[in-house]
């Protein structure tokens, strides 16, 4: 599956929100009382004009469906921002948007 | 004998024509495209191990950070987190949930980093929530209190 994005960016600003069940491995459910496994994005990369400008790790402490916003020197209208996204079962996803 | 290399090989080449498929359609990527993961920081259950396999034990106190995080969180399972810095030169973050089953939340190598990054994590109880930021080659911390009504770690 896919991992789905969605994105803005703009006024040096870029904002991710990935949809992603962000499972830590260590919930159990609540019918069966079995672990659910872990299940969530690993890796994140956030490019402008192809240049990297975030490269994330993250962990199962993310909460569900993944955020981030952050702030970027020199973006300007027009600058192609790419993210792409992996989780740890091998699903990744990628979006990409120009800068307004 | 023969017969047996003979299914060998046409198994071979249909199990090939599938993955050369695959990769055509985008379903299997050949190499990794994206950095690796540091299992054992990812994987530590004290948040002083978490710092240690980053190589952040040593980072300093820092009023030029400051991490933004509501007093109290209702939900544990999603607590807003702000990392604003007037630090130069940024070239990384961490994040931690000091009281985590697995405190390393998120670790991030920037550039033309503007001074302000924002996620939302877990937390399993009442615990400091540290960031870690490496600017200029220097290691730099601060830490804010989040008091956790009902946690989100399980």
């Amino acid at each position: 599956m896919a991992i789905a994005m969605r994105i803005r960016a703009g006024n040096g600003d870029i904002r991710v929100l990935m949809t992603h069940p962000s499972e830590n491995g260590l919930r159990k459910d609540a019918k069966s009382g079995q672990l659910i496994p872990a299940h969530f994005v690993r890796n994140m990369s956030v490019s402008v004009n192809g240049k990297t400008v975030l490269d994330g790790q993250l962990g199962g402490g993310m909460s569900k469906d993944p955020y981030h916003a952050f702030k970027v020197k020199g973006m300007k209208t027009g600058d192609k921002v790419v993210v792409t996204a992996e989780d740890n079962t091998g699903d990744s996803g990628s979006i990409e948007t120009r800068a307004s | 004998m023969m017969n047996t290399t003979r299914r060998l090989l046409l198994r071979s080449a249909a199990s090939a024509g599938l993955i050369a498929t695959a990769i055509a359609a985008g379903m299997l990527k050949p190499g990794r495209v994206l950095a690796d993961w540091d299992s054992v920081a990812f994987s530590a259950t004290k948040a002083a191990d978490a710092l240690a396999a980053i190589g952040a034990s040593s980072a300093a106190s820092s009023r030029d950070i400051v991490v933004k995080a509501p007093d109290i969180a209702e939900n544990g399972a999603v607590v807003p987190v702000e990392v604003v810095t007037t630090l130069p030169d940024v070239e990384s973050i961490a994040i931690l949930g000091e009281k985590n089953p697995f405190p390393l939340v998120a670790l991030y190598t920037l550039s033309d980093f503007d001074g302000f990054l924002s996620t939302r994590i877990k937390m399993g109880q009442t615990a400091n929530v540290r960031a870690v930021v490496k600017a200029g080659g220097k290691l730099y911390t601060a830490t804010k209190e989040v008091k956790v009504s009902v946690g989100g770690c399980g």
